[in-house]
C-alpha cells in the first residue's frame, strides 16, 4: 500500500490504458459495425485504418469550440469534465490482476455505484445548461432512465456480493476461482448488463441522445473537444461496464495457461465486442416500454434473485 | 489525516453557504451536491466507509437528481423571482438564530473535550448489525412509512381516464 512507485505506475497504466483504449474504440467500433453491416468502415489511415482515431482527434481539436450565448456558461463548461472524471475515478477500483489495482477499497462495489450515480449529473445538467428544447428533452429522458436503472444495477450485483461475502472487488474475483458467478447468478448478470447499458446510454437504451427525434439529445449544443469529452466518456463507460461485468460475473483475471492480465483483457474485449454487436443489430426501445420493462420485469427478477441467493447463502451457512 | 478533515469541512461549509445565498436554484442545488460529497468524505475519514458510500449513492446520486429534476422545470424566471425574495431584511432572523447556535458550538469546543473525531470507527458490519438487531422496529417502521408513500404516489399518478374506467 505504501509502495508509492507501484501505486504511481498502476495509476499511470490504468489512466493511460483506459484513455488510449477509449480513443481506439472509436475506430474499433466503426470497423466492427462495418463488418457486421457488410461494408468496410474506416480503412484508409495506417494499417487497417488503425490511425483513424488520431485523425478524428486532430479534427475534433481544431473545430470551433463554441459556447452558445443563451447557455448557462459555468455549468455548460463543467459538464463534459464530470463525464470523464467520474468514469476515470471508477477505474481506480477495477482490479485488473492480483495486486494490480489502484485502490483496493473495502467498499469497491459501492464506490463504483457511487461514481455511476454521480455520472448521471453530466447528462442531466448538460441538457439543462444548453438551454435548448431538444437537449432539455434528452436530459428529461436521461433522468427517468438513469434513476430507474440505477436501482436495478445495485440490486442485481448484490447477488455476487452476497456469494463472495465482500464488497471488495478483488475478493469477489478471488471467490470465483472455481466457478464463475455467471452460473449461479445468471439473472443477476442479465440485470446488471442491461442496467449498465442503460447507464452508459448505449443502444438499445440510448433514448437520451436519440438522433432521429432529438437532434443529438443532451449534447446537441456541444462542439469541439467538449463534445469529444462526451464521446470519450461514453467509450470509457463502455470499457468500465465490460470490466465490471468480467469482474463480478466472469471470474475477472482467472483462466488457464495465459497470464491474468491477458485473460482479463480478452474477456473485457469480448464484452466490448458484444456491446458493439448489440448496437449494430438492435433497434431502440420506445421510451415508455423501456421504463415499463425496467420496473415490471427487471426489478421483480432482481428482487427474486436477491431473495433466493440470500436464502441459499443462509442455508449453506447452516 | 486531520488536514484532510479540515479541508473537507471547509468545503462543506462554504458550499452550504452558497446553497443558501445563491439566487439561481439549480446552481444552489449543484452546490448542495458538492456539500454532500464533501460530507461523504468526512464520513470516510471518520471510518464510516459504508455511510460515506450511501451518502453519495442515495443523497448525492438519487435524491438530489430528483430535486434538480423538479427545479429544472421552473425555468429561467425562477432566478429573478428568488432575487426579489433574498432581501437584506430576510437575512436578519436566520442570521441571529445561526449566530446563537455558533456561540453554543464555540462554547462546547472551548469547554468540552472534542475527541469524537477519533473515537468512532463503525464498519458496515457494525451498522448492519445495529440496524437489524436492536433497531429492527425502527427499520420496519421506516419501511412501513415508505410503502404508503409509494402507494399514494401511484394513486395520484394514475391517469384519470383509466381511473374512471376501473372504478
Amino acid at each position: 500500500m505504501i509502495d508509492w512507485s507501484h501505486t504511481a505506475l498502476t495509476i499511470a497504466v490504468v489512466l493511460g490504458g483506459g484513455l488510449t483504449l477509449a480513443g481506439m474504440l472509436i475506430w474499433v467500433e466503426r470497423r466492427l459495425l462495418g463488418v457486421w453491416q457488410e461494408r468496410y468502415g474506416p480503412n484508409r489511415l495506417g494499417p487497417g485504418g488503425c490511425l483513424q482515431s488520431l485523425a478524428d482527434m486532430i479534427k475534433i481539436f481544431t473545430k470551433e469550440d463554441w459556447i452558445p450565448p443563451f447557455a448557462d456558461k459555468a455549468v455548460f463548461v463543467i459538464t463534459p469534465a464530470i463525464v470523464v472524471i467520474t468514469a476515470l475515478m471508477s477505474f481506480a477500483v477495477v482490479p485488473i490482476a492480483p495486486n494490480f489495482v489502484v485502490a483496493d477499497l473495502n467498499m469497491g462495489v459501492m464506490f463504483f455505484l457511487a461514481m455511476s450515480s454521480l455520472a448521471a449529473y453530466s447528462v442531466i445538467i448538460g441538457g439543462w445548461a444548453s438551454n435548448n428544447k431538444f437537449a432539455f428533452l434528452g436530459s428529461l429522458r436521461a433522468i427517468a432512465q438513469l434513476l430507474s436503472y440505477e436501482v436495478f444495477m445495485g440490486l442485481s450485483l448484490m447477488g455476487a456480493v452476497l456469494l463472495a461475502g465482500s464488497f471488495n472487488l478483488s475478493d469477489i474475483v478471488e471467490a470465483q476461482r472455481h466457478q464463475w458467478f455467471v452460473v449461479p447468478q445468471f439473472l443477476g448478470f442479465l440485470g446488471f448488463f442491461m442496467a449498465g447499458l442503460a447507464e452508459a446510454h448505449r443502444t438499445p437504451f440510448d433514448m437520451p441522445e436519440a438522433e432521429a427525434e432529438l437532434v443529438a439529445g443532451y449534447h446537441s449544443e456541444y462542439s469541439g473537444m467538449k463534445f469529444g469529452m462526451f464521446f470519450v466518456g461514453e467509450y470509457l463507460s463502455v470499457i468500465l461496464l465490460s470490466a465490471m461485468t468480467v469482474i463480478l460475473f466472469f471470474g475477472g483475471w482467472h483462466g488457464p495457461w495465459l497470464p491474468p492480465v491477458v485473460w482479463f483483457a480478452l474477456k473485457m474485449f469480448g464484452f466490448i465486442a458484444l456491446i458493439i454487436l448489440i448496437r449494430a443489430t438492435w433497434p431502440r426501445f420506445r421510451f415508455d416500454q423501456l421504463l415499463t420493462f425496467g420496473w415490471k420485469v427487471v426489478m421483480p427478477l432482481a428482487l427474486i434473485n436477491l431473495l433466493v441467493t440470500g436464502g441459499v447463502v443462509l442455508w449453506r451457512a447452516g | 489525516m486531520e488536514v484532510l478533515f479540515y479541508i473537507a469541512a471547509t468545503v462543506t461549509v462554504l458550499a452550504t453557504l452558497r446553497v443558501i445565498t445563491h439566487v439561481h436554484p439549480v446552481h444552489a442545488l449543484l452546490y448542495l451536491v458538492v456539500a454532500l460529497i464533501a460530507l461523504a468524505l468526512i464520513f470516510y475519514l471518520l471510518g464510516a466507509q459504508f455511510a460515506a458510500a450511501l451518502e453519495i449513492i442515495i443523497y448525492g446520486g438519487a435524491i438530489m437528481v430528483l430535486f434538480i429534476f423538479v427545479v429544472m422545470l421552473l425555468g429561467p424566471l425562477a432566478a429573478e423571482q428568488e432575487r426579489t425574495w433574498l432581501t437584506p431584511g430576510a437575512w436578519l432572523g436566520p442570521s441571529i438564530l445561526a449566530l446563537v447556535l455558533l456561540g453554543e458550538v464555540g462554547y462546547l469546543i472551548a469547554v468540552g473535550d472534542h475527541t469524537a473525531l477519533t473515537v468512532s470507527e463503525p464498519r458496515q458490519k457494525g451498522i448492519s448489525i445495529a440496524l437489524y438487531g436492536p433497531y429492527i422496529i425502527a427499520v420496519e417502521l421506516a419501511s412501513m412509512l415508505l410503502l404508503p408513500g409509494l402507494i399514494g404516489a401511484y394513486h395520484l399518478g394514475r391517469r384519470m381516464s383509466k381511473e374512471s374506467r376501473s372504478c
